[in-house]
């Protein structure tokens, strides 16, 4: 049975947004949307996290910090960027200092469009990458079950 | 037999105390206007984390946290099969000690602060626990919770000060706000996951069974106040640790988290008053 589906914990992350996709983003924790009912825990520790949700683009102050983040979370993860700047940069993408989409930096698994993102978009998002993360951890597994047996 | 009797209190406790935290769960949820969770979700939360990967800052660290759960389900094991309520107490302070030093161990700020501050929790809420073992001695002239729970009168009538006291401290020990200083289940940013920060996988897992075990044993302490020979008492007992488990997540609703100075005041004013009043009072009378 895998449960990772059934209780996937989030750890946002603003990358240089102009906090529209925020509001979004924790909107969904509200009564009206109530993640919860997924058994969505909003956490900010990236070593309690599985999901990893990117709004804003990123820009060179910041690389490092999305890289550690992504790195001390524990396996598996998956990464989803929330809003048009995660995605491209969107309408920041000409500035001096933005690198460019979540993408550029980490691999990411589920883009969730709009300006901003709209509640619904964002519980898609996180839903489809919940499918992503199954994924992950069965491969993982099998990986794990091939290593100990070629150590046999 | 004694075997037997010990595994399943190993095996059902947690069950109990997971099904606890889910019914809090969704009761808060309700509270705040939401559907919340399942009723199963914290066994969701504690399997997935055992799939999960456990990060390890040191080997120390995770040690730790085996060894807390050990001498919980220690304490656990000797409060269910009524033994000595001092000795109970004795154990579930080392169990919440090795988890202090946990926090310590991993050296990160955020954990050294929530060890800290456990530390803290446990200088308010062990001087009442002290005076509940007491008064319930006094009251039957036995520590062994087997004679005090089959006795004639139930302790409440003659300890509803030292109850009440109790009551009080038991918010520390469920990690209930307004006193959820070290590790709240609310919030889940860095300074309020305080011990927990460091942990994940597999560790975090068995720091929530632990939670689940303390749930259940600080409610077994609530029952003892109630039941006596009669088996009727031990319906009201077990009605007793409802209603007190119900108070504790409407006060955790709605209540804002306090600093450590007013939550280590009022704790031991709390156990100073009516405590120490309650035991004085019930000196006098025998």
């Amino acid at each position: 049975m895998n449960f990772i589906k059934k209780s996937p914990w989030i750890l946002h992350y603003d990358g240089s947004s102009c906090n529209g996709c925020d509001i979004e983003v924790l909107a969904c924790l509200t009564p009206l949307y109530d993640v919860e009912r997924f058994g969505v825990i909003n956490t900010g520790n990236p070593k309690h996290a599985d999901i990893l949700l990117i709004t804003g683009s990123v820009n060179e102050q910041n690389i490092p910090v999305v890289k550690q983040l992504y790195e001390q979370m524990a396996e598996p993860r998956v990464v989803v960027a929330v809003g048009i700047c995660a995605a491209t940069g969107g309408i920041f993408s000409e500035c001096y200092n933005v690198v460019g989409g979540a993408d550029k930096v980490l691999p990411v698994d589920v883009y969730v469009p709009g300006c901003a993102a709209r509640p619904e978009a964002v519980i898609d998002g996180v839903m489809r990458a919940l499918a992503i993360l199954e994924e992950k951890q069965k491969t993982a597994r099998c990986k794990k079950g091939t290593q100990e047996g070629a150590g046999v | 037999m004694i075997a037997l009797e010990i595994l399943a209190i190993i095996i059902l406790t947690p069950l109990v105390g997971g099904l606890l935290t889910g019914a809090d769960r969704v009761i808060s949820a309700r509270m705040q206007g939401r559907k919340g969770p399942p009723v199963l979700q914290p066994f969701y939360d504690v399997f997935k984390l055992f799939q999960k990967e456990s990060i390890e800052v040191n080997t120390m660290h995770r040690f730790y946290v085996y060894i807390s759960i050990i001498f919980v389900i220690f304490t656990v094991i000797i409060v269910l099969l009524g033994g000595d309520v001092l000795l109970a107490v004795f154990a579930l302070t080392l169990g919440s000690i090795f988890f202090v030093l946990g926090g310590y161990a991993s050296n990160s700020p955020y954990s050294l602060i929530g060890s800290e501050r456990e530390l803290l929790q446990m200088m308010s809420y062990e001087p009442m626990l002290l005076l509940a073992s007491l008064g319930l001695y006094y009251v039957n002239n036995s520590f062994y919770i087997k004679d005090i729970i089959s006795g004639d009168t139930p302790a409440i009538l003659f300890l509803p000060g030292i109850f009440a006291g109790f009551v009080f401290i038991l918010t520390f020990k469920l990690r209930k706000s307004p006193v959820d200083l070290s590790m709240s289940h609310h919030g889940h940013q860095e300074i309020v996951k305080g011990i927990t920060t460091e942990y994940s996988g597999k560790d975090l897992a068995i720091i929530e069974i632990t939670h689940w075990y303390e749930t259940v044993l600080v409610l077994a302490f609530v029952y003892i106040f109630f039941a006596v020979k009669d088996p009727v008492s031990h319906v009201w007992a077990v009605l007793a640790c409802v209603v007190v488990y119900f108070l504790e997540i409407l006060v955790d609703n709605g209540s804002a988290r306090v600093k450590w100075q007013l939550a280590l005041k009022s704790s031991w004013i709390v156990t100073g008053i009516v405590g120490a009043v309650n035991l004085v009072v019930i000196s006098l009378f025998r």
